[in-house]
């Protein structure tokens, strides 16, 4: 039912990415993010998707399987192209009654278009090439300065990750629960609002019991191990900077300087 | 009429690198009024193969024809489908919902359009099915016991009035008088109503004493399908699937094996007993 789903999701494999420290591919990603804003030409654009296309064939996932991601915020794209196309105003060069196009209208709407795609799938590559767990992890590492200002960091990665974690368990609950009632006659597919709002409740009163029952066992496991939190507590897998590691900022920062020049130059 | 299956196959995840072939070519027929045990390891495609006989999931090749009509047919109504095969998830307390148990119950006769009064009066025939006492009907179905809440359950299926029960590892996570309990009940309704049961599980012990017929399931196949002291001769075949015989069975093979010339096609303790007594002659005790 949720297989559609790819927007966001650990891929499988193994790739010079997947290997990679994933607090590089956390600031990497920021990185990149913020290089979009700050090119401005069309040259720029075109070097952050030549790197965009190249961090892609590193990372080993099937490109048709990253744009099938896309495909959910295609609308998006499209509503956010056809206002830039229509409403800019400037020197008109194509028009039929109400509807114009300007040149500068165009030039903004390719590049939003492609500004957004670029952010979406860029920002899917991280999420492609690095576990839930390893994400968390990096973050936690990341914001530890923040501790300094009584800021509760291990906390929030732990919400974090249990909260990721139990995404798939509680699509299969879902799943598993409308089976159930409608194998009792209850009916999912009805295109009457309030009908449709109604067939919700037993749907959705099972699924909030069965949440709170499994916080509550989880709860009961961490605290039968003795879980208090992360004062002092060690970890199985530490995060260590390695050469390629070392090498992979060095790019990034060759990449954000060369994205400066480009806004400064061209 | 009862259920023809088809040749049918069940993909999950069809078409990428995660394709799992959960049901493979089965075909196979279930008449009306029978008592069947379908008995599988986890994974052999069981709790699968039960959510296609209800159209819950729709077979990826093959056919499924209740009462000779297809079920992916386009003038065949799934709903009545549904309601005619009723269809007992594991863990069924799971689904409950409503704020007191006679109002859980009445969810299924209602959704088939049912007035009220109709739709009462099959909840409290269901839940008196189930031998639930009376001062739990208005009670909350979150404050039942496990073994009350999964009869409660079993109730909100059993009031549509299904002419074939599929109820999938009823007895699982309850403890020896709960699972007795409840496999007690469900051989009492098939005596009462003349339906069609058919009750999947991995244990044989549970499945030996009550069932006609035993189909058994293993990498999507059905693997054996007869009388159960049959299936039971298989033991060797069984075990290497990571199923067993009765505990029973296992007893009379090995008094065989010491040299008592006993029946091994026995399947309840009682039956056993009987046997060996008649041969305590040749007892040396």
């Amino acid at each position: 039912m949720f297989d559609s789903i790819t927007l966001g999701q650990y891929y499988q494999t193994d790739s010079v990415l997947h290997r990679l420290d994933p607090r590089v591919k956390l600031v990497g990603t920021f990185t990149y993010l913020i290089s979009l804003f700050v090119v401005k030409s069309f040259w720029g654009y075109l070097l952050a998707a030549m790197f965009l296309f190249v961090m892609i064939k590193l990372s080993n996932v099937p490109f048709r399987y990253i744009v099938r991601g896309m495909k959910t915020i295609l609308f998006l794209l499209l509503i956010t192209v056809c206002f830039n196309l229509f409403l800019t105003p400037g020197e008109v060069i194509w028009q039929f009654s109400i509807f114009k196009i300007t040149r500068e209208g165009l030039s903004f709407a390719i590049k939003m278009a492609l500004r957004l795609s670029l952010l979406i799938l860029g920002s899917s590559i991280m999420t492609l090439t690095t576990t839930p767990t390893q994400l968390t992890d990096a973050l936690e590492t990341l914001m530890k300065p923040l501790r300094k200002v009584h800021v509760p960091v291990h906390e929030i990665a732990m919400m974090m990750s249990i909260a990721l974690r139990f995404i798939p368990i509680l699509m299969e609950e879902t799943d598993k629960i409308m089976k159930a009632q409608i194998a009792r006659g209850a009916d999912f597919e009805s295109k009457n609002i309030v009908k449709k709002i109604k067939s919700l409740v037993p749907l959705l009163v099972p699924l909030f019991i069965s949440a709170f029952r499994r916080a509550n066992d989880l709860a009961m496991a961490m605290e039968a191990r003795c879980y208090r939190g992360g004062e002092g507590r060690t970890k199985m897998k530490p995060l260590v900077y390695c050469a390629k590691d070392r090498v992979a900022y060095f790019i990034l920062l060759a990449f954000f300087v060369v994205c400066i020049l480009t806004r400064i130059f061209l | 009429m009862g259920i023809k299956v088809d040749d049918i196959c069940f993909l999950y995840e069809r078409g990428t690198a995660m394709q799992v072939r959960a049901l493979d070519h089965i075909s196979v027929e279930i008449p009306d009024d029978q008592f069947i045990g379908l008995i599988g390891h986890t994974g052999s495609g069981k709790s699968t193969f039960v959510q296609t006989l209800n159209g819950l999931l729709k077979v990826t090749s093959g056919h499924i024809y209740y009462n000779g009509e297809d079920i992916d047919g386009e003038k065949f109504d799934r709903k009545k489908l549904r309601s005619d095969v009723g269809l007992v998830f594991q863990y069924p307390e799971h689904q409950l919902f409503e704020v007191d148990v006679i109002t859980d119950v009445c969810f299924g006769p209602k959704n088939l359009g049912l007035s009220e009064s109709e739709a009462r009066s099959r909840a409290i025939e269901a839940l008196e099915s189930v031998k639930m006492s009376k001062s739990l009907y208005k009670a909350s179905p979150f404050d039942l016991s496990g073994g009350e809440k999964r009869r409660a359950a079993i109730a909100g299926v059993l009031a549509m009035r299904p002419k074939i029960l599929i109820l999938d590892e009823p007895t699982a996570g309850l403890d020896p008088r709960g699972r007795d309990e409840i496999l007690g009940l469900i051989a009492e309704m098939k005596k009462e109503r003349n339906m069609t049961i058919i009750l999947v599980s991995h244990s044989m012990d549970d499945v030996a004493r009550y069932v006609d017929r035993i189909m058994v399931m293993g990498g999507g196949k059905i693997l054996y399908d007869d009388e159960p002291v049959k299936v039971f001769r298989h033991v060797k075949e069984l075990e290497d699937l990571g199923l067993a015989a009765p505990q029973i069975t296992y007893v009379m093979k090995l008094l065989k094996e010491r040299g008592l010339d006993v029946n091994t096609d026995v399947l309840r303790v009682k039956e056993a007993a009987a046997e060996i007594l008649a041969h305590r002659r040749e007892l040396h005790v």
